[in-house]
């Protein structure tokens, strides 16, 4: 599954930012991961966990932040909650674009 | 203590947080956008082809392969976890073929298409297809630089599928429903199936075809040079 090479990216990220910062031990990774990124949050867990051993996030916990998917109406400019299949705007039935769900990023890590 | 080894100085061991604000997938899009500007100055189409395992890519293409020899240069990258049956399928087509095995990993990303076209070299105007691994969710996370992503759909699937996989359905430029030669031994609804298609992307283009019989062949071929002439055309 995909969340295997996600982890490890993950990884990769936090273990760059903590050699610049001369830290040496990774203890939590914060991640926002939107509804709409195409990632299963329990299968991230997983992998992370895989993934971790042998690393200076050895026994970081992985915080997974969920972002909520938002889109803008075209018409009406309205900002709404969306879902997975694409309806029209609550207000008007205008196009959506997807402003907020997309993302998948490291927001932080906490070291020692 | 003592001042000349410095075991008079403590570092701090308290926890601290470090802003990182960083995409998980930024190395593999740093390297999508390369292969995108790679493509764009050398005028080459490259359209990203994605399905479940057996929908019929590799046969679609050895069709399409056939039927572009010696009039439009053409080259092909093609993921399997094993094996290079794929590429040997396509070995008498002209086209210069590379297979890519990605072991345990269940999509192509665009390092391994970077790699790969360093080892084609494509000459300027080809149309690189990229055959992904067979599989609707993961690949539709990987940025592989493509100008467009063609998503494949057989009608021995079920017509609801792009409902079930609305990630990778609305994340694609052209759908090709495959296999239409076989509607009258199947239960597939192929209105329904373009319905629901539009139902998560609402400006998706639907075409029927069966590589074998040659139906609806030529509307995707049509659409094939239209959209090489767009790239023809950028510079």
């Amino acid at each position: 599954m995909h969340e295997l090479a996600l982890a490890v990216n993950i990884l990769e990220i936090a273990t760059e930012e903590a050699q610049a910062a001369a830290a040496g031990v990774i203890r939590r990774i914060v991640v926002e991961v939107g509804q709409l990124a195409g990632v299963e949050n329990e299968a991230l867990a997983f992998c992370f966990e895989l993934a971790r051993n042998d690393t200076p996030a050895a026994e970081a916990v992985l915080e997974i932040v969920t972002v909520d998917a938002r889109g803008r109406c075209s018409a009406c400019d309205r900002v709404q909650a969306v879902g997975l299949s694409v309806t029209g705007c609550d207000e008007c039935g205008g196009g959506l674009e997807i402003v907020e769900g997309r993302e998948l990023r490291v927001r932080s890590i906490d070291v020692d | 203590m003592c001042d000349t080894c410095g075991c008079n100085q403590t570092t701090s061991t308290e926890s601290r947080t470090l802003r990182v604000e960083q995409d998980v997938l930024g190395h593999n899009d740093e390297l999508a956008r390369h292969n995108r500007e790679h493509f764009a100055a050398r005028n080459i189409l490259a359209l990203n082809l994605v399905s479940s395992p057996g929908t019929g890519k590799t046969t679609l293409l050895q069709s399409t392969l056939s039927a572009l020899r010696d009039q439009v240069p053409a080259a092909v990258i093609v993921g399997d976890p094993q094996t290079s049956r794929d590429a040997d399928r396509m070995a008498g087509t002209g086209a210069p073929v590379i297979q890519i095995n990605t072991g345990q990993g269940c999509h192509l990303d665009a390092g391994q298409v970077h790699r790969a076209c360093h080892q084609l070299d494509p000459e300027p105007g080809t149309v690189l297809f990229v055959e992904n691994v067979g599989n609707l969710v993961c690949p539709a996370l990987f940025d592989l630089g493509e100008a467009a992503r063609v998503v494949l759909i057989s009608v021995t699937e079920g017509d609801d599928k792009p409902l079930k996989y609305p990630t990778m359905f609305a994340g694609s430029d052209l759908c090709l429903i495959t296999k239409v030669d076989l509607l009258p031994h199947v239960d597939f609804d192929v209105a329904r199936c373009r319905d629901h298609a539009r139902a998560v992307n609402p400006g998706l283009e639907c075409l029927s075809v069966a590589a074998t019989t040659g139906e609806g062949m030529a509307t995707w071929f049509g659409w094939l040079e239209e959209r090489r002439h767009q790239v023809m055309s950028q510079r």
